[in-house]
């Protein structure tokens, strides 16, 4: 399974509300 | 849903929800609320459970208690050698006591832990409902 990442955690905390679905954020530091 | 913050492109938004080092990796329910967090890498199987263990605390907090067990359990069956396992094995029982009221749920808890991961500290915490 790919994970569709994405990068505005707003648009993201916006969506999940909407869908009923939980957010993972992923703070990291590895090369993009 | 799932977000990919970079330290050096979002450094604020690592400060807004207090991440000090990565990787960290957040679980947030559906109304933006924090459940729960991790830091540092860690192997697949030992990953996937934490963010299941994530899902779990979810719907916990939310007295989904049916769904939190349903979740704990999976965990304890997928990945039963992962660290996160004795947690979820305490957690399933903590949650299917808080569906029933029965507090053999507990009693049978404590028996699996002893069984399953008689060194775990949740099997220490588990022990007190031995009776």
């Amino acid at each position: 399974m790919t994970i569709q990442w994405m990068k505005d955690v707003d648009l993201a905390l916006a969506e999940a509300r909407g869908k009923d679905k939980a957010v993972l954020i992923d703070f990291n530091a590895a090369p993009m | 849903m799932a977000v990919k913050i970079h330290v050096k492109e979002q450094p604020a938004v690592f400060k807004r929800f207090g991440a000090q080092w990565t990787p960290t990796l957040m679980v947030l329910d559906p109304e933006g609320a924090e459940r729960y967090r991790f830091e540092g890498y860690l192997p697949p199987e030992d990953f996937l459970a934490q963010l299941e263990v994530g899902l779990a605390k979810s719907a916990f907090a939310h007295e989904q208690w049916e769904k939190a067990e349903r979740r704990y359990r999976g965990i304890v069956q997928r990945f039963p050698k992962s660290e996160a396992a004795p947690e979820a094995v305490y957690w399933a029982g903590v949650s299917k006591y808080k569906a029933s009221g029965d507090a053999g749920a507990l009693k049978e808890t404590a028996r699996e832990m002893k069984e399953r991961y008689p060194e775990s500290s949740w099997a220490k915490k588990a022990s007190v409902w031995s009776g």
